[in-house]
């Protein structure tokens, strides 16, 4: 068994003073793809907040590369692609702003790379158009197209279905299980039943493990 | 490094041009609060000359105060907050260039606007560069310490009340020597001292605040 990228020990979560789920133990390892799913209020996103380590666990603990989250979180922020429910897009700005001020959080992009990207989620066009026009499958689109630049390893997603169109699901769908066949890995969290399946699919059912 | 930090400053000032409202606000705000002055307490000049100074900095530090409730709620509400947390560049840099913009555009602002409101209250033309030299070393403690306090609060729903009673004891050594200097230069005093502590004073938080921003984040963040 190949060492684990990232792990979970006996994590438990709290909110509220309800806990959501206790004793989760989970590995994720390069190539892998992890859903989460389960009822609303399970506590997805929190896992997701938890693993990304904007949320510190009430006990039990996420290790990166066999250590402690506190101790890699220069490690984690190298390797990390988190978009969560709100994914940080301003409507003020176009979508070509939003996208090379997301991109140079990491590594950066040159605009030829963002035009790309954007032209790769179907808004080719629209680069110079204010983000609150756009409607809202179409501010989701100028989120994801963060997964089309050169991304980092470990991508973390709440909900990044919501509010796409068929071609839209289809397409991501096989752009993660693609990221996935390159080593990289995907977590995220969907009610929708995914078509494409890498080998290394894997689904995670917080409403089994809760209380 | 020094990158995010140029970059961000860029993204604030589009934000902020797109928005010029929320630019004229402040610099409004303070305007009236001043022109509210000789109507309540009567148009005597020696009086209104007297209290000029305590005055324009009352009014200055609740301009202040007014619009840093927004400071970082669209960053908190969209998700911005969350994607800097993640990032691998330090929260402190981005934090530094946040707080940087908001002073440019509204400490700097009232700064600009001061000397003609001073003209109206009848503050004497000679200790206009005194006026200046005060606000200009006391608006970005101002907006440092207020962004302590905002960083605190974004997370709550009706946090404005909250960031008043956190942060206006806090202003409190700032603005008896913002103050106070107006009120040594309009007596004849020397000046120089109380524009030193100043001076110390806006140090001590440009190298300590940012980092209290940057924890504050963090736990707003995470809850």
């Amino acid at each position: 068994m190949t060492e684990a990228y990232l792990e979970t020990v006996d994590l438990a979560c709290e909110r509220d003073w309800r806990l959501l789920f206790e004793r989760l133990n989970v590995r994720v390892q390069p190539g892998d793809m992890l859903q989460v799913s389960g009822p609303n209020g399970s506590g997805k996103t929190s896992l997701l907040r938890l693993l990304s380590g904007l949320m510190h666990p009430s006990a039990g603990d996420v290790l990166i590369k066999g250590e402690s989250i506190q101790q890699q979180r220069g490690e984690l922020a190298r390797n990390l692609l988190w978009l969560g429910h709100a994914a940080g897009i301003k409507g003020l700005l176009t979508a070509e702003e939003n996208l090379s001020w997301l991109a140079a959080l990491h590594h950066g992009a040159s605009r030829e790379q963002i035009w790309q990207a954007l032209a790769d989620v179907g808004l080719k066009g629209f680069e110079d158009v204010p983000c609150h026009t756009l409607s809202a499958g179409q501010q989701r689109r100028v989120a994801l197209a963060r997964l089309y630049l050169d991304a980092p390893a470990l991508w973390i997603l709440d909900e990044p279905f919501t509010a796409l169109d068929k071609q839209a699901v289809t397409q991501l769908e096989r752009h993660l299980a693609q990221h996935c066949e390159q080593g990289g890995m995907v977590i995220f969290t969907t009610h929708h039943h995914l078509q494409d399946r890498p080998a290394t699919f894997r689904e995670l059912d917080l409403g089994q493990t809760a209380l | 490094m020094s990158n995010v930090f140029t970059l961000l400053l860029v993204r604030e000032t589009r934000l902020m041009f797109r928005r010029p409202a929320e630019l004229v606000n402040p610099l409004v705000f303070f305007s009236i609060v001043i022109a509210l002055f000789p109507l309540a307490v009567g148009p005597e000049s020696q009086l209104l000359q007297t209290i000029s100074p305590g005055l324009l900095w009352v009014a200055a530090l609740l301009a202040v105060l007014l619009s840093l409730d927004g400071l970082f709620r669209s960053d908190f509400e969209d998700g911005s907050l969350e994607q800097w947390v993640v990032s691998p560049h330090p929260l402190v840099v981005m934090v530094l260039a946040k707080v940087l913009a908001h002073w440019l555009y509204c400490g700097l602002a009232l700064v600009m606007l001061s000397p003609l409101l001073a003209l109206m209250l009848g503050l004497p033309t000679q200790h206009i560069p005194t006026l200046l030299l005060s606000l200009l070393l006391g608006t970005p403690v101002l907006s440092l310490l207020g962004a302590v306090g905002a960083a605190l609060t974004v997370g709550l729903k009706r946090g404005g009340i909250l960031l008043a009673l956190l942060i206006l004891p806090l202003y409190i050594p700032v603005l008896i020597l913002g103050s106070g200097v107006i009120q040594a230069a309009l007596q004849g005093l020397p000046t120089t001292g109380y524009l030193l502590w100043m001076a110390s004073l806006t140090m001590l938080t440009l190298t300590l605040a940012p980092f209290a921003i940057a924890a504050g984040l963090r736990i707003s963040v995470a809850e």
